[in-house]
């Protein structure tokens, strides 16, 4: 039993120590953390009035950044899959680290979407028994049943195979595999209802196409991994972790196809509606081209996909993606790409026109963007804590009977 | 009538209540300090009983729940307005299924029906101000002699200057170009005609189904209602609505004691609070007790009708059977319970 406690507290107090660097990077989160609570203090007294969200746009940064980051959590898969499918040697050994990515980014969303609803004090309302789960009409019962199971499942593989690893006991094959396997798919359907979330409602025609699932999952994985990547070489430049070239090959192949794969499924969404160009058509005009004199987003669109088009360029040359000195500036910059296209430049477009034609332009609030940062900032402390802790239980530092007792 | 709701309610209802009981008991002591100080406050939201809380769905509420429920919203709205407030909770009506009718030809775009709505359903007046029916100004729209060639390709180039398109027309009003922020010296204008939308009261209602907790159903008199006090605020069913009929309580709602209705019905017309979707529900608190709602009975020009659907004699049936009727987006299967006609 005794291993069980001591188990956290090692590895929180592990995770909580480091050099001058990681104390600085933890500071530096730790002030949108401040920012975050302003914002919020103003958004629990005063309501949503106080985000630049319209009864035209009712959506906003919240569930754009929400949307984007359940692509991030399903990303995990691209380290999973081919560590335990493919049996990728050098990628098996830290396969915990994506379940830990996972886990950040399962709790980043919750953040947004506790941001984005009204009433976040009536939570209780959608818990079975307690409250009513409208399952399986409502797509969003869905989605938080597969992010839920998705956290679960994501706890249980990180925290069990640390927790072995930590004791020095073998894993159990029979009890972790199938747990790995149903992770793997159950990846994949997180991102998918969230794509159904959006893409089922005919009165919203700019989402209503079945693209959606799809283009959510490779532009998922191609952000992912590329956060992963960042986050790897970040790991291998500051501890003593030896992440093998090998494990930034296969990452960065996985990136550049889906990215391709993402960029021609936009391009055949664009070509699908503008070729007819029915009154359907009118949302993805406003955000390529603008409309009725309205152009804030056109920038937006083209920053993205000059992004998305440029980095795909680039990792298409073989010097170029193993090139671990220029590979984290390019996953920076489509990781940033991908959030624009996916995120406000997927959401806003859905709400102008509006279903009775209305055109209109939304403006995240200064508190809005406070308390979006926050979360950001509250996921990546997790992020950085999680995997500074898993990288010590993978070198063997943070070990039952080590810590001196 | 609606036995078997009562039924369903006892069940769900009284199974959740004691669980929340218990749950809530011991936490409640805790906190029973600062819920005493937060009722001092003038926040209505604030005023809000832990009971108020701890509620269930209206829906499956059982009768004494709902009793409760009321006599609490009543006590609490009449300290806050200053005036005897009653909150209804008359059920629908056997055999009664809620239709509407709207002349399009008659409508004049006066707006009168807006004002009579906002006043007679508490909507929030400032900040954000809420209306549930909007006025679409329609333009007419025209076809010009003098754009006639005026067609694309301009020039002989690619396409051999064979016209693919041409631009004679300006927006016709066949599709829904127009804008609901006119604001003219008189009405009826000349080169618009005028198009009011409000909620359409579908029989497959898309914000019904999107409702992760069901707080927005319809009933059995066909009306698509709300309980507010079960509404996480989410907004799917803004996103569902292909008829924008939804509005969301940005901030408190700012309703002044003396422009507020007493009259209320617990799905419709009660002080909302913040946080939660609102929408048209034909007057509920009229129309549940025989009355026409507000903006049929202000109509100057008599353009809005309203009747029972199952009654042959009724004036919405008639108009059904006589006129040359449509229903808004017929291609979503939406079904609404909202006609527009011409004579």
């Amino acid at each position: 039993m005794q291993t069980k406690t001591r188990f956290p507290i090692d590895f929180f107090s592990y995770a909580l120590k480091g050099g001058a660097k990681y104390y600085a990077w933890l500071g530096f989160l730790s002030i949108f953390v401040v920012l975050w609570a302003y914002g919020n203090y103003f958004q629990l007294t005063e309501g949503m009035i106080i985000t630049g969200l319209t009864d035209q746009t009712s959506w906003g940064l919240y569930l754009s950044n929400f949307v984007f980051l359940v692509g991030v959590a399903a990303a995990a898969v691209t380290v999973v899959f081919p560590a335990y499918i493919y049996k990728h040697e050098d990628l098996h050994k830290i396969a915990v680290l994506g379940e830990m990515l996972a886990i950040a980014a399962v709790v980043m969303c919750l953040l947004f979407v506790m941001a984005h609803m009204g009433r976040p004090d009536r939570l209780w309302h959608i818990i079975p028994v307690i409250g009513i789960y409208n399952w399986p009409h409502s797509m969003l019962t869905w989605d938080v049943l597969v992010l839920t199971g998705y956290l679960i499942l994501n706890l249980v593989c990180g925290v069990y195979y640390l927790y072995k690893k930590y004791s020095g006991r073998p894993i159990n094959k029979a009890f972790y595999l199938p747990l790995i396997y149903v992770a793997c798919v159950w990846a994949l359907s997180i991102h998918t209802v969230t794509a159904f979330l959006v893409n089922t409602m005919p009165s919203r025609p700019m989402w209503h196409h079945a693209v959606m699932p799809i283009k959510f999952i490779t532009t998922a994985f191609a952000a992912g991994p590329a956060l992963i990547i960042i986050a790897f070489l970040i790991i291998r430049d500051n501890t003593k972790l030896a992440i093998p070239d090998s494990v930034f090959d296969i990452l960065s192949q996985i990136v550049v196809w889906c990215l391709g794969i993402a960029l021609f499924l936009i391009f055949s969404e664009i070509v699908t509606e503008f070729y007819a160009s029915t009154e359907h058509a009118d949302g993805l005009k406003y955000l390529v081209l603008g409309k009725h004199g309205l152009h804030k987003l056109v920038p937006w669109f083209w920053t993205g996909i000059t992004m998305m088009v440029a980095s795909f360029i680039l990792l298409l040359i073989p010097k170029v993606r193993r090139n671990l000195k220029v590979l984290p500036y390019i996953c920076a910059m489509l990781f940033l790409g991908i959030w624009i296209d996916k995120g406000m430049g997927l959401l806003l477009p859905g709400f102008s026109p509006s279903p009775i034609g209305e055109l209109s332009e939304y403006y995240p609030t200064t508190l809005e963007i406070f308390i979006t940062a926050g979360n950001w900032a509250l996921g990546f402390i997790v992020l950085t804590l999680l995997m500074k802790g898993a990288v010590g239980v993978i070198l063997g530092e943070v070990k039952y009977g080590r810590s001196g007792q | 009538m609606s036995k078997p709701k009562d039924k369903d309610g006892k069940n769900t209802g009284t199974t959740r209540r004691d669980f929340l009981r218990k749950a809530g008991y011991a936490g409640a002591a805790a906190l029973a300090g600062s819920a005493t100080l937060m009722a001092n406050t003038d926040n209505p939201d604030s005023q809000a009983t832990w009971a108020e809380w701890f509620q269930g769905n209206y829906r499956l509420m059982t009768d004494q729940e709902k009793k409760e429920a009321i006599e609490r919203l009543e006590k609490r709205y009449s300290a806050q307005y200053g005036k005897k407030v009653t909150v209804d909770d008359a059920p629908a009506i056997d055999g009664v299924l809620f239709g509407y009718a709207l002349n399009i030809q008659k409508c004049i775009g006066c707006r009168r029906c807006v004002k009579a709505c906002v006043k007679e359903n508490n909507q929030s007046r400032t900040n954000t101000e809420i209306e549930w029916i909007r006025v679409i100004r329609m333009e007419k729209g025209q076809f010009s002699l003098e754009d006639m060639d005026k067609g694309y390709p301009a020039e002989a180039g690619f396409d051999h200057g064979v016209q693919v398109g041409g631009n004679a027309y300006k927006p016709a009003g066949v599709v829904l170009e127009g804008q609901h922020y006119y604001q003219p010296k008189k009405v009826p204008e000349k080169d618009a005609f005028y198009f009011p939308i409000a909620c359409m009261q579908c029989e497959k209602p898309p914000c019904v189904k999107v409702c992760p907790v069901r707080t927005t159903y319809r009933d059995p008199d066909g009306i698509v209602v709300i309980d507010y006090n079960w509404c996480i605020g989410c907004r799917m069913c803004i996103g569902a609505c292909p008829y924008w009929a939804r509005r969301f309580n940005w901030g408190e709602p700012n309703l002044p004691k003396e422009e507020m209705n007493p009259k209320t019905h617990y799905l419709g017309n009660r002080p909302r609070m913040k946080g939660v979707a609102e929408k048209c529900t034909f007057c509920i608190q009229r129309s549940r007790r025989g009355r026409y709602t507000a903006c049929v009975e202000v109509c100057p020009v008599g353009a809005r009708k309203f009747g029972n659907l199952l009654d042959p004699e009724s004036e919405v049936r008639r108009i059904l059977a006589r006129k040359r009727v449509f229903r808004l987006k017929a291609d979503l299967n939406t079904y609404p319970k909202f006609f527009y006609f011409i004579d």
